[in-house]
């Protein structure tokens, strides 16, 4: 390789200029209002009048306010539904069809649970808002198999509307993790299985130490997926509840439209927006050193 | 493989028991959308008289033509500027390798993480001031930049696998960088980029965000900002919305079907790389 880089004969700078119309869009569209972010952040402004610096006192503001706080403990606390459950449930649905991967009903499903991949977020949180709503088919099926005190509007009530928001993310995004992973199994050298089954491991024993272990990267790729969806929630959120009720279900995204947008409060909003790019950052990044073994 | 007949059981009926919950909700949609309008039909109880002119009614309302063309106009303006930067910058990051090469790529795979509501306060002032707002280059222009880090990394990801050899042998040739890139290189770039626009069409045609945000007329928006809209004005007329938000899927749904395949593994690798 070292010799080979040798012979190239020149490595001139004029690659920047296939770059430089790349760079400017991302420049001028990206960076340039990630910066303004970061601006805005420390002054207080209503976006229209003079703007007062003010230093860091929106930040003090999101860790004072319960109210702004409490969206990141919100978006958090989505990471259990959008990331969690459709990771490890992709995870035992993988390895069960692993068998049947080549099938003719693999090929239908690979179709099948891509479809909450392709429609656009807003219109699985207008079917969801549906299906869980009082008259729904949720409480339908409830009331069905005789569990009518449990019927509720599931997006309405103050303990279950965050797990009903969680669970349509997690009807999003469960469908990709499981064939990321199935993807990522059929990889996996089959004399592997056979060994391990000649010597006698079972269905459970099999996945611990073969299955699990080859699949570090996939699975590192649907956490970074999943995490990222679920702290930048919007659309789904947006549509279905508006952050309520009583702003149980409010998430930094949501807040950061109503700040800039309803509330004139475009400092308060660019904090918030600031909190939002770390902490998906500080997620996200660990998660990235430990699952790509340094191959890229 | 050695598969006992038990466990290929077990898979078959998780799987189809994922697929029945993928299904559900389409299907509850769709019975829904054939009830009365103003009713709230329960579950998934076929109608007596399905009202199929909810359909009908539904496009109307919703001036879905319009729409169509919309989003249809927001996707040309996207998607062929971003295949263009985004291959010519993959291309200098993967295989020119120009000196400062590396800090140049990593400042795009940075943008890989940003949620867009990090930006969006800003965006909306910035193109104010540019005198866009309340036109489709208000969704075109951020969006085109806000995918260049994926475009950019995707290309790369191809152009880093191409051999030096290739190139070697076009200079000798006597081709100018130009030519080596348009004619030897893109042309190789293809499947590549087919599965890029594909990404692309679909991110863009079910933006929400931005469209909300930068366009006040739903008719200028994309499909899926359109569709916030609708919510907002029939968010009481279940079977009509359900109609509403049944056609709005349709292009979508089509595309993804004819292309299936092709969408698949656009969508497979796509989220691995992002």
């Amino acid at each position: 390789m070292v010799a080979h880089r040798a012979r190239r004969p020149r490595r001139s700078w004029g690659g920047w200029l296939f770059a430089a119309p790349a760079i400017l869009v991302y420049a001028v569209f990206v960076l340039r209002p990630l910066a303004l972010t970061v601006q805005y952040s420390f002054y207080d402004w209503n976006g229209i009048g003079a703007s007062t610096f003010v230093g860091v006192d929106n930040y003090q503001r999101l860790f004072t306010d319960p109210e702004l706080f409490a969206t990141i403990v919100h978006a958090l606390e989505l990471i259990i539904f959008f990331s969690f459950i459709p990771v490890v449930l992709g995870l035992f649905v993988a390895a069960a069809i692993r068998g049947i991967a080549t099938s003719r009903l693999a090929t239908v499903a690979r179709v099948v649970l891509f479809l909450p991949q392709v429609i656009p977020l807003v219109a699985a949180g207008i079917m969801w808002s549906w299906l869980l709503s009082s008259t729904g088919l949720a409480n339908a099926l409830l009331s069905a198999v005789g569990l009518d005190g449990l019927t509720r509007a599931w997006l309405g009530d103050f303990d279950t509307a965050l797990p009903a928001v969680g669970v349509i993310g997690a009807w999003v995004l469960v469908g990709l993790c499981t064939l990321l992973l199935l993807a990522g199994m059929s990889k996996i050298d089959p004399a592997l299985y056979e060994a391990a089954r000649l010597d006698g491991a079972g269905p459970i024993r099999e996945f611990w130490s073969i299955t699990l272990p080859s699949l570090r990267q996939e699975i590192g790729v649907c956490v970074t997926v999943t995490v990222i969806a679920a702290l930048a929630s919007f659309d789904i959120i947006f549509v279905s509840t508006q952050g309520g009720p009583g702003g149980s279900t409010s998430v930094p995204g949501l807040e950061i439209y109503y700040l800039a947008f309803s509330e004139r409060e475009v400092g308060m909003a660019s904090a918030l927006a600031v909190a939002l790019v770390v902490l998906v950052l500080v997620c996200v990044l660990p998660i990235q050193r430990l699952t790509r073994d340094g191959s890229r | 493989m050695i598969t006992t007949r038990r466990e290929t059981l077990t898979g078959r009926i998780l799987l189809v028991l994922l697929m029945a919950i993928t299904i559900i909700p389409f299907v509850s949609l769709f019975v829904t959308a054939l009830h009365p309008a103003g009713t709230y039909p329960s579950g998934l109880a076929w109608p007596d008289h399905p009202q199929w002119g909810n359909f009908v009614d539904a496009f109307r309302v919703a001036n879905m033509g319009a729409l169509l063309w919309s989003s249809i106009l927001i996707v040309l303006g996207v998607v062929p500027i971003s295949l263009v930067l985004g291959t010519m910058a993959g291309f200098a990051f993967g295989h020119l390798r120009m000196p400062g090469h590396r800090i140049g790529f990593l400042a795009f795979v940075l943008g890989l993480t940003l949620p867009f509501e990090g930006i969006v306060t800003p965006l909306y002032y910035q193109v104010r001031d540019l005198g866009l707002l309340n036109t489709r280059w208000a969704i075109i222009l951020p969006l085109i930049g806000l995918f260049m880090p994926f475009s950019v990394v995707w290309m790369r990801a191809h152009f880093v696998t191409m051999p030096d050899e290739l190139s070697e042998a076009a200079r000798i040739d006597g081709a100018s960088t130009w030519q080596l890139f348009w004619r030897v290189h893109v042309p190789l770039a293809m499947p590549a980029l087919s599965s890029l626009a594909i990404l692309l069409f679909l991110w863009t045609w079910n933006q929400f965000l931005l469209a909300i945000v930068l366009v006040d007329d739903p008719a200028k928006r994309t499909m899926a900002g359109a569709l916030g809209a609708f919510q907002g004005q029939w968010g009481t007329n279940i079977p009509l919305l359900c109609a509403g938000a049944l056609l709005i899927l349709v292009p979508t749904l089509a595309v993804f079907l004819i292309f299936q395949r092709r969408f698949v593994a656009a969508l497979l690798q796509g989220s691995s790389k992002g």
